[in-house]
């Protein structure tokens, strides 16, 4: 299918403009995907620095991230395409005839190339960015939005709290391309004006009355309190519980992979193998890093593989294993060296290089299927605050994709070597990355995608599961590898410490191996324990 | 305050969904590994009061019902004291009106006495129809009620609801700001939410909010027998055998005379139940979150074979099959989480077919029938039937219907001896016949 780019007034960030081609074939779908029929339109509503791009922007980012093709459609934007040199607030003024003019000949612009972004580019989600205060134009597009066949659902952001809105304006408005002489106080003056002229055509959502049939959620003090409304349908209910979740306090978040392990020093892919001696060495030095830092309330989290555990354990402080933190299953490759693969399978080998993030390793996982594992961990990594997630290669590059808003074609590329911290903190719309490497050598990973155009082969489009008509033998299912094996005397597996009223240190135990079992069970516990891996406050 | 148990409690008038709501929510809550316990302060108040005469008892002048009442309650919050301090619970739901500020504020110091964090749970309905049904599927039913007629049950519950409505201080967005709550509007037309402090406040509103409840079934079977089936093979991935697909066929017939509105069909991604829904004809969708246990190093034995090789392995998992995870697999414990977005969507949708696993199929049917973790991984889940799950007031009607085509068995009941000493001869005591 086609992917006709637009020029500026369509696209707001320069990596949208690449989503739109990739993101789209209805046979590749995630299952987040699938489960959404009709195309939405989110509109947004608000005074400006409520934060309406904030929430624009990252919905965005994580409906993309999990397989709904979604795009930002900000009227600011095509405002400025038509309005080349932005003079002051008098544009904003409600009984400016002919600025009120050119700002609804901009709206209907902008609603015609979301009609086609989700009819005719395979958007399913389109994200309406405007400030949409009067009953007038939200009227205008619910008429734009019966006539196409799609479902809309609002999103209004009430805020009162003036500290609030005057670090918003700081952050986002004293860099915006209508300020260029960034002149601070007079910004602020300026956009506080800006303001009071919408107050006086502000017609907030009436739930009681005008608008109890329409389907939205009110975000009231930056989260505070919710008024959810209607809600149609799974996407919509993934849209509430995702923005019930984001906040905006600063913290940052820190990613890494567990030390080299004896498997990376032979080149064999996944198994669960321990640390090298450089592996410790790397754990040691996590440490101090972790020290130096000082990380207030840091929250360390783990797969349930030995080496991200043995990692954690270094570090002296608890953490918490999640299962579904575990590398990529690649089933009947897993432990393999990419030679022995080539050999063993060469066809295989072929489709991975064509399509790494469908690619599906027989007996195992996608990157796709990752990102669908890995959705909780995104959840609740918005929820924490300063968090240490202790992953692996395939992991981390879903996480970091997910926070630098990377797209499919990219994800399975990202580079993420062994023994570098990297540390990501939300600013203004996106994500500061400092990338820190701890000084211990390592082997290097990471496979480049090859040269060359490789076709598309479409029997990579056609498989769905590791059963298909097309796959090229009946293979021997090798054991699948997840937990750190059991200790055949104590029947107990371990389990996260979640939501228990004691931290648990490391609950990795072999069978004779150099890890020493040093869970403590409550007592209290015994009886039930807790199968959640939701971290817990 | 960190990992501190909580205490949800429920506001609102009778017949409002109160119960409903705090029997499913514990359901949930035990099912996902967190202890859970609900205190409903009316079966205090029954205890108490041996007899119930009329709504008289209820009238806010009443000073001896008043008092009784009180008692009541304090008597359920000290309960509540001892599951969440001495037994370790994690979550208790206070199940009653607690319609006034008073009340409420009385609960809150409580909590904060004894280190708990509150969650206030509002159910606020006015469409008298929905009120009506409410009384007639789970009042008349009741103790209270049990010696009069269908008339003079309503007539005596709707006076009862008089009494709380003239002191109801419904949870305000001003005077309790700084509270923790949702309120459920309309049966969940509508949600205000406030203040939502951790994780399990955020799981306990997105449960809140996906559930409905709109008449509807779900139906569970497993894929028709496969190849693997026959041999008494555990795991793998092999299709259907003969009687396998006979049993597809027999579904089809089945689904087709059931005249099922909307039914949406769902698979795991393995082929015996993708093989079983491609009979049916009509489109379903897979998820690999259905996808049977994973038995690790176990994958495609039998049972003796486990015996010979891993007699540790297979005794371990009879002393406790719920938690065992086979080396390099999984455990029943680990299934359920995995299982959790299936429940929730589950509990979103309406008509819905699920063809999956024996161990997946007992998960999610310890999920609707309320099943302890001892009791799950011994539900009786056999090939070729179909269980229709109904929700019918406070619980789950079953229907099992076989379709009449045979198969092997595939049950394994717990043996007697499961001591790791134990003989060969003892260990596979109760393995199903095969070939």
């Amino acid at each position: 299918m086609s992917s006709t780019q637009r020029d500026s007034g369509a696209s707001t960030n320069s990596t949208e403009a690449k989503k739109t081609d990739p993101r789209w074939n209805e046979k590749k779908c995630s299952w987040a995907s699938y489960m959404t029929n009709s195309p939405t339109m989110i509109v947004m509503i608000g005074l400006p620095a409520r934060g309406k791009t904030y929430m624009s922007k990252k919905l965005t980012r994580y409906l993309n991230w999990i397989g709904v093709p979604t795009k930002v459609f900000n009227l600011g934007v095509y405002r400025r395409e038509a309005v080349r040199a932005y003079k002051s607030y008098d544009f904003f003024r409600h009984d400016n005839e002919e600025a009120m003019k050119i700002r609804k000949q901009c709206a209907l612009v902008a609603l015609q190339d979301v009609r086609v972004y989700l009819t005719e580019e395979g958007g399913q989600i389109a994200v309406f960015d405007a400030t949409n205060t009067t009953r007038e134009r939200r009227d205008l597009i619910q008429a734009f939005v019966k006539e196409n066949g799609f479902k809309v659902f609002f999103v209004e952001s009430v805020c009162d709290d003036p500290d609030v809105i005057a670090a918003n304006i700081l952050e986002v408005k004293v860099s915006s391309p209508d300020y260029p002489e960034k002149h601070r106080e007079r910004v602020m003056e300026d956009f506080l004006k800006r303001i009071e002229c919408y107050k006086v055509t502000y017609q907030l959502l009436d739930p009681d009355d005008y608008d109890k049939d329409l389907s939205f959620i009110k975000v009231i003090n930056v989260g505070q309190r919710f008024l959810v409304n209607r809600v149609q349908d799974y996407i919509q209910s993934k849209i509430v519980y995702y923005l019930m979740n984001i906040h905006v306090h600063s913290h940052s978040i820190y990613l890494c992979r567990h030390g080299e392990s004896n498997h990376n020093v032979e080149g064999r892919i996944g198994g669960d193998s321990e640390l090298s001696p450089r592996g410790k060495q790397f754990a040691h030095a996590l440490r101090d890093f972790i020290d130096e830092h000082k990380l207030s309330d840091l929250k360390v989290w783990t797969s349930q593989l030995r080496r991200t555990i043995q990692t954690a354990e270094e570090l002296g402080v608890p953490y918490e294993q999640w299962k579904i933190l575990n590398e990529i299953d690649a089933g009947v490759c897993e432990e393999m060296t990419y030679q022995m693969i080539q050999d063993s399978f060469p066809e295989e080998f072929a489709l991975r290089d064509q399509d790494k993030y469908h690619y599906r390793y027989p007996g195992g996982e996608s990157y796709q299927d990752l990102v669908q594992r890995l959705e909780p961990v995104i959840m609740e990594l918005e929820r924490q605050g300063n968090v240490l997630v202790i992953c692996h290669q395939a992991v981390m590059r879903c996480l970091l994709a997910y926070f630098l808003d990377k797209g499919a074609d990219d994800l399975p590329y990202m580079k993420c070597p062994l023994h570098t911290v990297l540390k990501l903190t939300p600013v203004a719309y996106g994500c500061k990355v400092e990338m820190f490497y701890l000084n211990v050598e390592a082997v290097n990973t990471h496979r480049d995608r090859p040269l060359g155009k490789n076709p598309r082969d479409s029997a990579l489009i056609h498989r769905r599961n590791s059963y298909t008509p097309l796959s090229s033998h009946d293979q021997v299912k090798r054991p699948r590898l997840y937990s750190a094996g059991n200790q055949p005397w104590l029947p107990l597996a371990p389990t996260p410490s979640a939501l228990m009223p004691e931290r648990l240190q490391s609950q990795a135990r072999t069978g004779g191996s150099c890890l020493s079992p040093c869970a403590k069970e409550s007592t209290l516990m015994a009886a039930k324990k807790l199968v959640a891996v939701f971290a817990s406050e | 305050m960190t990992n501190c148990p909580t205490l949800i409690v429920t506001v609102g008038l009778p017949a409002r969904g109160k119960t409903y709501i705090s029997k499913k929510l514990t359901r949930y809550l035990n099912w996902i590994g967190v202890p859970t316990k609900e205190f409903n302060v009316g079966d205090y108040r029954r205890e108490c009061l041996k007899i119930y005469k009329s709504f008289e008892f209820f009238r806010p002048d009443n000073e001896e019902g008043v008092k009784i009442r009180r008692q009541c309650a304090m008597s359920a919050l000290n309960d509540v004291r001892q599951y969440l301090s001495v037994e370790g619970g994690q979550v208790a739901v206070f199940d009653a009106t607690n319609t006034t500020r008073d009340r409420r504020g009385t609960i809150m110091k409580f909590a904060e006495q004894n280190g708990f964090k509150v969650f206030f749970v509002e159910s606020v309905c006015e469409d008298p129809e929905v009120i009506a049904q409410n009384i007639v599927q789970v009042k008349l039913e009741n103790p209270d009620y049990m010696n009069c007629s269908s008339e003079e049950a309503i007539e005596d519950f709707m006076e009862r609801i008089k009494c709380y409505e003239t002191s109801y201080q419904p949870l305000d967005e001003d005077l309790d700001s700084d509270v923790s709550y949702i309120k459920i509007m309309d049966v969940g037309r509508r949600y205000l939410v406030n203040r939502v402090v951790d994780h399990i406040q955020s799981r306990i509103v997105y449960y809140l909010m996906n559930i409905h409840i709109t008449p509807r079934s779900i139906y569970l079977c497993r894929h028709g027998e496969s190849d693997l089936n026959i041999k008494g093979r555990i795991g793998g991935d092999s299709g259907l055998s003969g009687r396998g697909k006979e049993f597809a066929k027999r579904l089809r017939n089945f689904l087709e005379e059931q005249n099922i509105k909307d039914l949406k069909i769902w698979t795991s991604q393995m082929k015996r139940t993708i093989q079983t829904a491609e009979c049916l004809g009509v489109p379903y969708e897979q998820w690999k979150s259905l996808n049977e246990i994973d038995a690790g190093v176990c994958e495609e034995m039998m049972y003796e074979e486990i015996q010979e090789h891993f007699p540790l392995e297979f005794a371990l998992r009879d002393q406790d099959k719920y938690r065992y995870r086979y080396p390099k697999g999984e455990s029943y414990e680990d299934l359920v989480q995995r299982l959790e977005p299936v429940i929730m969507e589950l509990e979103r949708q309406e008509n819905v077919l699920v063809i999956c696993h024996q161990a997946i199929m007992r998960c999610l049917l310890a999920y609707f029938l309320d099943k302890t973790s001892h009791e799950l991984p011994y539900l009786k889940c056999p090939l070729h039937t179909v269980l229709k799950l109904t929700p019918v007031a406070y619980g789950c009607k079953v229907e099992s219907v076989y379709l009449g085509v045979e198969s092997v068995n595939t049950h394994r009941d717990r043996p007697e001896n499961v001591n790791v000493q134990r003989s060969t001869e003892d260990a596979l005591q109760t393995v199903p016949a095969h070939l």
